[in-house]
Parts: structure tokens; sequence; C-alpha cells
């Protein structure tokens, strides 16, 4: 079967793509699936350090897209997952090396081979995340629970409606339920509210997610972890199983009302 | 700097290039496009294009196709001027420029302004989602919401069948009878021709509200009410 090509955006930045795109590759390769990352910052890139291959990387996306080097060699292959690998971005590059067909062309190199193909896009909508979204199947937007994140993801999704690439699928990252029982943050329930867009997950605030990005380690090897575990349970819906919503401490009845309004048991 | 092709005229602006097609079938007419460019790649690298479609009505993906590949050849697509509105709404929805800073020819103006009179309505049966920008010389009429960041600007009046959450300016030309409507008026902003208003909160249980300008000329929201 081919690979599903998901991308993963925000329009605003610092909200989570890089972490959500290592740890759903973790979650999936954990349970045997072929991955391969592909970090769409280009003079950003990040997703290498989250994964701990850093000092791996000799060739890199532009590099493939140049000719320089073949696809096969640009791919790194995780310490841990054997078939979790990652083509990184080019560090002294910029958006404009990269066309949305030269994503295109890519893309169809590895569809044969893998089973998901995850793009992490860059902050903003200008050409990297074209290029970003150029090739998807899917496209998942992720957002904190706050208004300006909210509201960059509602200008993301409007863009993907109008590239008919669908709505797309929303995770919301870094959701405190303390705060939210305070009225001090908004509820996922505000949030969908507004996005009015279906939800794939919901993801706690947790520190373990820092200490795992700066370990190289993500939080979805952690067992213990509730982030690990929201992440898990991402994965294993973008294969299609249906996994019930975690009950985040201390929110019982406000959890009972997304999954009515997801249409989740 | 001004160049004659069979189908399309390429004149020079201030501030980029200017294409202007005529009616002639669309894939034709991209094609003599990129024709066009393909011919003398050097004058045309890193230039910024606004296209003029005169009557053409463009959907989504011609449009991103032709932008991708102008985008291949190093040209920046960043205005789409249409007399089509569903050209210009496409347009929109792609964050393009509709207007660029030479105005029209005045011909063509007065076309637009005899087609879509006061008594014209532009029906949207989506939600207006942040960074959209309707712009329309009649009355706009949504059924769906209108998001923080999204912006109506129109002519005559504005009613939402939903919530309106993003900044809506009726009577933009100096209207002050015009009424802006919605099942829950919650904007970021309101204008009915000069007049301003940003004091209307939230509500918890919303309900259906008129906004205008009252007799002392202030513009004010008040609960809609059958009868």
């Amino acid at each position: 079967m081919p690979a599903q090509v998901i991308t993963i955006t925000s329009g605003k930045g610092g909200v989570g793509k890089t972490t959500a795109v290592a740890n759903l590759a973790v979650g999936l390769a954990s349970d045997g699936a072929k991955v391969v990352c592909i970090d769409g910052d280009i003079g950003l890139r990040n997703l290498d350090v989250i994964l701990g291959l850093e000092n791996r990387i000799v060739y890199d996306i532009v590099d493939v897209i140049e000719g320089r080097c073949r696809l096969k060699q640009a791919m790194i292959r995780d310490k841990k997952l054997p078939e979790l690998y990652l083509i990184p971005a080019a560090q002294t590059r910029d958006k404009n090396s990269v066309s949305p067909s030269d994503m295109h062309r890519l893309i169809k190199d590895l569809r044969s081979d893998f089973d998901f193909v995850l793009i992490d896009s860059p902050a903003g909508i200008e050409r990297g995340f074209k290029n970003a979204i150029a090739a998807a199947d899917r496209v998942l937007v992720i957002t904190n629970p706050e208004i300006s994140a909210v509201r960059d993801a509602d200008r993301v999704i409007g863009i993907l409606e109008a590239e008919e690439k669908g709505p797309g699928a929303l995770i919301i990252n870094r959701l405190n339920p303390t705060l939210v029982k305070n009225h001090d943050m908004l509820s996922a329930e505000d949030v969908l509210d507004l996005l009015a867009v279906e939800l794939i997950g919901i993801v706690p605030e947790d520190e373990n997610v820092i200490i795992g990005s700066n370990r190289g380690a993500p939080v979805a090897f952690d067992p213990k972890s509730k982030a690990g575990q929201a992440f898990r349970n991402i994965a294993k819906r973008l294969r299609g199983e249906k996994v019930p919503f975690l009950d985040l401490d201390s929110t019982g009845g406000l959890w009972q009302r997304i999954q009515r309004l997801t249409g989740r048991k | 700097m001004s160049e004659t092709h069979s189908l399309i005229q390429i004149k020079g602006l201030r501030d980029g290039l200017l294409v202007s097609l005529d009616d002639a079938p669309w894939d034709e007419q991209r094609a003599a496009l990129l024709a066009q460019v393909d011919g003398q790649p050097a004058f045309f690298q890193g230039a910024r294009l606004a296209l003029d479609v005169s009557s053409q009505v463009l959907r989504v993906n011609e449009l991103v196709e032709l932008r991708d590949q102008l985008s291949e050849r190093g040209i920046a697509l960043w205005a789409v001027i249409s007399e089509s509105p569903t050209t210009e709404q496409t347009a929109q929805l792609l964050g393009l420029a509709t207007r660029i800073s030479k105005p029209r020819p005045e011909e063509s103006r007065q076309f637009s302004v005899e087609n879509l009179g006061e008594e014209t309505a532009l029906f949207l049966n989506r939600t207006l989602r942040s960074g959209t920008r309707i712009e329309f010389a009649g009355h706009v009429v949504v059924l769906g919401d209108v998001n923080p960041g999204a912006e109506i600007v129109a002519e005559g009046n504005v009613i939402i069948w939903g919530r309106l959450r993003g900044m809506v300016h009726a009577g933009a030309k100096g209207n002050r009878n015009a009424v802006i409507c919605a099942l829950d008026l919650s904007p970021t902003q309101l204008r009915i021709a000069e007049e301003v208003s940003a004091i209307l909160k939230p509500r918890d249980n919303p309900k259906p509200e008129i906004a205008r300008i009252n007799k002392a000329g202030k513009l004010q929201a008040e609960f809609w009410s059958p009868g």
C-alpha cells in the first residue's frame, strides 16, 4: 500500500509542530509502521535535534533536490527504531531552495517504500508552508489553547480549504486542565467551537516533553508520560484505529462533551 | 516597457508587471503566458506579477496551478484583477490582492457599478475564516460564521446567519442607513458609514441583534424581536 503523506502545520510558531512530528513518527514506528519524516523548515532545522540525530547528518533535502546525492544517502535511520528515517532540512539555505514541484517529485519516490511520510512545516503561510502542504494527502493543524495560536490555525485552515487540501484535522497541544478548570485557559471546546474541524487529539501540558526534546528522545518513548500517551493515541488514530480520548484530570464533564462534539466515544 | 502577444498584453508598472488577458479559453491564455515567460527568462526572472483576467471565471485549482508554474520560473504572482466576483473571491481565498495601486480604467469601474448596484447581494454559504476579506459593492449575506480576523466591507447591508466575531463595515461608501445583523453579534469591530464601534461584548446567551446608526448619530445594536 502506498504511503500516507501527512503534513503538520500551525501558522504560528512555537506551538509544537516539530515535537508532534517527532512523537507521531515514534508512535507510528513503535507500532511497526515504516515511517520517514521530512524536516520542511529549511534554514531553521530542528527535527534532527529532537530525534537526537543531529550528529549523523551528511546530506540534506536540498542536496537531494539539487542532485548532489541519492535520496537514500540523505535518509538517516533512527537510533532505536529501525523502521524510522529522517530527511533533514538544510541549515545553510532558505525556503526558496525548494519548490512545490520538487516536493511532489521527492514524495513520489518515497511513497512506495513507506507506510507514512510525515512532513514538518515551518511557521508562517509563505513559501515553506506551501512546499510542506504541496504533496500532502492529509494535513494536521496543531494549535495551543490560546487566542493568537487559534487565530493563526483558523487562517491556515482557511488556506487549506481554498487549496482543496480538505479542512484538516486538529491537534490541541499543551492543554492545562487546571487552568481550563479555573477559566484561565481556553478549553478544547472553545477551540473547536471556533475552528469547527475534526479533532484528532488533545495533548496535555507535560514537562517531560521538554526534557525529552533536549535529550533527543521524544516523549512518546516514555510509557509514563501523559503527553507521550496522547501522541501515541494520535498515531493509532492516524492508522485508522478507534482510540478513546484521554481523560485528563479533573475535567470529566468537559471531556464527555468533547467526545460528543467530535462523534468519538 | 510594453509588449504585445496574440492573446496577452504585458505592461511595466511602478512595482512590477501587469499582464492583461482577454476572454479566450483559459488553457490557451495560460500556455501563451508561459511561452512568453520561457522565451525571455532573463526579463521575467524575479518579477512581481499582477494578472488582469478580465471576466474569466477561475477556480482555486486553476489559479494555484498557474501560481506554482510562475513560482517555478522565479515569478511571484501577487494580484489577480477580475470583473468576475467568483474569480475575485478565489484570489482572495488564496491571499492574493485583487486591487493594484494603479486604479482600473474608469469605464470598467462604471461597468461594475452598473452591474453591482445597491440592490445586488453576494451570498456566501460558508464560514469566513481569519485572513479572508470580502469587498462588495452591494449587500453581503453569509450563511456561516465570520471568525475573528475575517473582514467584510460592503456598500449595502450585511446579514450574518451565524456568529459574527470578525470585522464588518456596512455602508462603506457612506450610506448611514445600512444595517448589520447577526444571530450572535460579538464582533471585533463594527463600522457603518464613518461610525466605528468596538464596545460590543460577547454574551453567554446570544440572541439575534441588529446594529444601525440611531437618531443621535451613534452606532448602536439592539436585540431583534419579532413583530
